[in-house]
């Protein structure tokens, strides 16, 4: 391109010296921090003046295989952490995707009267700062709280949420009669991947972490439903009426017409999903720091545990590091998985 | 001028700000952090205090003192309350730009001074001695005696005389040992009050290894000693107790801590510290109270103290003035007059009788300090030590053996790896 044309070389230049503020900043502010974060991961810097000074001892990759090879606590703790996490993504993105087409096709709907009443309504979890919701359900869930309230109205005795580290999945297991929770099977209980066992893999959210779960739920589906609304009006009624006319009923005009028209959205909607709940931080902050007996504890919340409490930088940025790797490699996953296929 | 250079110019001013702007506020981010001033050379010193504040009580005394002394002196003193200590201290040390004094929890104590955080001045504080052994023992780090403490708190048995009364006890049956506990405990609960709250993590259940002998580390925290028989038969009787329901954990008892349930009237008995005493005047004040030296074990009586010191930065430039300071907030006028505003104990022995003689009540809580047992005082043990306390959270459902062997085994990991 360069030579082609007189002054191209010039506009090239102009072009650049446009952007130069934007690259600056995001040099600055982003790809210099993670570069240095990447070093302090290689490191065993104990927080004490600069990690670029000589005498910061360097360590290699044993942060990061101390997380995944070696026996110990760093390890049993970070798979916790994993464990905690997967549930919770596994339980919050379909959960809070389904809810938000739902609340996309109730208000799209045209029969429905006070639409923008119920718009508003929908969104306002989503605009509302996490950490004062948070506090909100700190008090909704309290033993005394609202839910528990409600429970008793029904005859039915609440759990004390917060303090309540039994995994919901050992529980139906209970409940079925399939295994005893209180005196689990030898053969789940011998030996696992990671330094977990079996049953503890097995374990599901805890009920404390169900109560994360719930409210998470409920503020992110506004913002989704947002996005599914706008590519709800986007579709043309005459594709619908179409295929009406060709003698389709309305359930089939929806998971053959609009759900395949929704497909974009649906995967940025996973994707922002998938991303935000394995980063989830404030909540677990400010409700639960990681416990009951660890059953919140999140990649994102003991990377800063390890770090600002333990003084080990260097484990702290390698599980962030981790995690980022954990998030890169799913999104590339349901990428593939949502791909575009030529029947 | 042709367009296209005036273009050109003023992206090129915009390039100017924009990395003026960067750079500003990098510097900003980090002037930031206490402890920088702009008058360093030349101009009068202003000492940066950072302080994890119980209460505005706290914050006020502690603002008055710092005035009080800087007016004395001539050097200015700035007093910050935490919102998050640990991690404000852990950016500023970062950064390079720790306050010159702040709080150091004994519990986190062994972290800052491993890393050489800490000024070792205890030594130039005017008798060092006076503290209180225990207290000494707790910011003791290599053999070196670090930072001057501020004051302490112990455990001790707070017991509802109403309760106790309802139950048909008298002063007399105030248990003295782990026997009288369980019996005590036991009449209680026929009259159909539960006996006990206790907390649920080491810095309540520890009391009973104390009492049977035990801790986690040795004394120089050098050792892991938690697999030993006698924190066996600490977590075993806990265990009956908790077994029995003659003692519950908080959660059980639909409160966040002891204090709580035990101000709502939910048990008779508690473990907990001197500070319980503020919380039952703020949010129970009809609850009538004594509180009792706790039961002893099998190797005799124990508790556990809580201690934070005044911690000078290794990088602080007026250490002279920081010292200084110090001095003046741990003489023992100052502690009594701390102790009036919200409600400490002394670390200086010196205070003891004066503190003892107006606040008789609390001489359970103070006579504990020649028994009790500090923090794990060792880098790197907290992630241990909350697992040790996710362990006690299941007590009743694992077995006390299984818990010691894990804490053993990640005990000795965290101390051979530092």
């Amino acid at each position: 391109m360069t030579g082609r044309r007189p002054g191209a070389a010039k506009e090239n230049l102009a072009g650049w010296l446009f952007v130069a503020p934007v690259v600056v900043i995001l040099g600055l502010f982003m790809l210099a921090p993670i570069l240095m974060a990447m070093w302090v991961s290689l490191t065993d810097w104990n927080g004490q003046g600069s990690p670029f000074r000589a005498g910061v001892p360097f360590v290699g990759l044993d942060n990061y295989t101390r997380l995944f090879a070696e026996e110990g606590l760093a390890r049993q703790d970070f798979m916790t952490s994993v464990r905690n996490n997967v549930y919770y993504v596994a339980i919050v993105v379909p959960a809070q995707t389904g809810l938000a087409l739902g609340l996309a096709l109730i208000v799209n709907g045209r029969l429905l009267r006070g639409r923008t009443f119920f718009r508003a309504a929908f969104y306002f979890p989503s605009v509302t700062s996490s950490v004062a919701i948070s506090v909100v359900f700190l008090f909704v869930f309290a033993n005394s709280g609202a839910v528990n309230g409600l429970l008793r109205l029904f005859g039915v005795e609440g759990p004390q949420w917060f303090a309540d580290s039994r995994g919901i999945l050992h529980l139906v297991l209970g409940a079925l009669g399939v295994v005893d929770p209180d005196a689990p099977p030898a053969a789940l209980t011998g030996g696992g991947p990671f330094g977990l066992s079996w049953w503890e893999w097995l374990s599901g959210p805890s009920v404390a972490m169900t109560t994360i779960i719930v409210l998470v739920v409920w503020t992110t589906s506004g913002t989704f439903m947002l996005m599914f609304l706008a590519a709800l009006q986007n579709i043309p009624v005459t594709l619908e009426e179409a295929a009406l006319l060709d003698g389709a009923g309305r359930r089939q005009v929806f998971t053959h017409v609009t759900l395949p028209l929704l497909k974009p959205t649906m995967f940025l909607v996973l994707t922002l999903g998938m991303i935000a709940t394995w980063q989830v931080f404030d909540q677990v902050y400010v409700m639960s720091q990681g416990n009951p007996a660890k059953t919140t504890l999140t990649p994102a919340f003991l990377s800063y545990q390890t770090a600002f409490n333990g003084f080990e930088y260097g484990s702290g940025t390698a599980i962030s590091f981790v995690l980022f790797a954990i998030i890169v490699v799913l999104t590339l996953v349901q990428r593939w998985v949502l791909r575009e296929r030529r029947a | 001028m042709n367009p296209n250079t005036r273009r050109t110019s003023r992206a090129v001013t915009s390039i100017a700000c924009a990395s003026m702007l960067v750079t500003t506020a990098c510097g900003s981010g980090f002037d930031d952090a206490p402890g920088q001033s702009a008058q360093q050379s030349g101009g009068p010193v202003t000492l940066q205090i950072l302080i994890g504040s119980s209460g505005d009580a706290e914050t006020n005394a502690v603002k008055q003192a710092a005035q009080t002394w800087a007016a004395a002196s001539g050097t200015g003193a700035t007093v910050t309350p935490a919102q998050d200590l640990t991690q404000q201290l852990g950016q500023a040390f970062a950064g390079d730009s720790p306050p010159d004094v702040f709080y150091v929890d004994a519990i986190r104590f062994a972290d800052y001074a491993s890393v050489g955080a800490l000024e070792p001045y205890a030594g130039k504080i005017s008798s060092p001695d006076d503290f209180y052994p225990t207290l000494r023992t707790a910011f003791t780090y290599n053999g070196t005696f670090y930072c001057a403490p501020k004051d302490f708190s112990t455990l001790a048995l707070i017991v509802n005389q109403d309760l106790w009364a309802k139950a048909g006890l008298g002063d007399s049956d105030v248990p003295t040992t782990w026997e009288q506990l369980t019996s005590v405990s036991e009449k209680i609960k026929a009259a159909g009050i539960t006996p006990l709250a206790l907390g649920d993590t080491r810095d309540r259940v520890g009391a009973f290894m104390v009492q049977a002998g035990g801790w986690i580390t040795s004394p120089d925290g050098k050792q892991a000693t938690a697999d030993s028989p006698q924190n066996l038969a600490a977590l075993d009787y806990v265990r009956t107790l908790l077994a029995g329901k003659l003692a519950q954990y908080p959660s059980q008892l639909d409160a966040g801590w002891s204090g709580e349930a035990f101000g709502a009237g939910k048990v008779a008995m508690t473990i907990e510290g001197n500070w319980i005493k503020g919380a039952l005047k703020a949010d129970y004040p009809d609850v009538k109270y004594a509180a009792y030296e706790l039961p002893a074990g099998p190797k005799g009586k124990g508790s556990l103290s809580f201690t934070t010191c005044w911690g000078i930065a290794a990088k602080s430039r007026h250490k002279e003035q920081a010292i200084s300071f110090v001095e003046a907030m741990t003489k023992a006028d100052q502690q009594m007059a701390f102790a009036r505003a919200f409600g400490v104990m002394p670390s200086r022995q010196s205070a003891r009788s004066t503190y003892t003689g107006e606040f008789p009540a609390d001489v359970p809580f103070v006579n504990a300090v020649d028994y009790a047992q500090g923090p794990v005082n060792a880098p790197k043990m907290d992630s241990v030590l909350d697992d040790f306390d996710t362990g006690l959270q299941k007590l009743t459902s694992t077995a006390p053996k299984t818990l010691l062997e894990r804490v053993q085994k990640n005990t000795q990991a965290a101390l051979g790896t530092s």
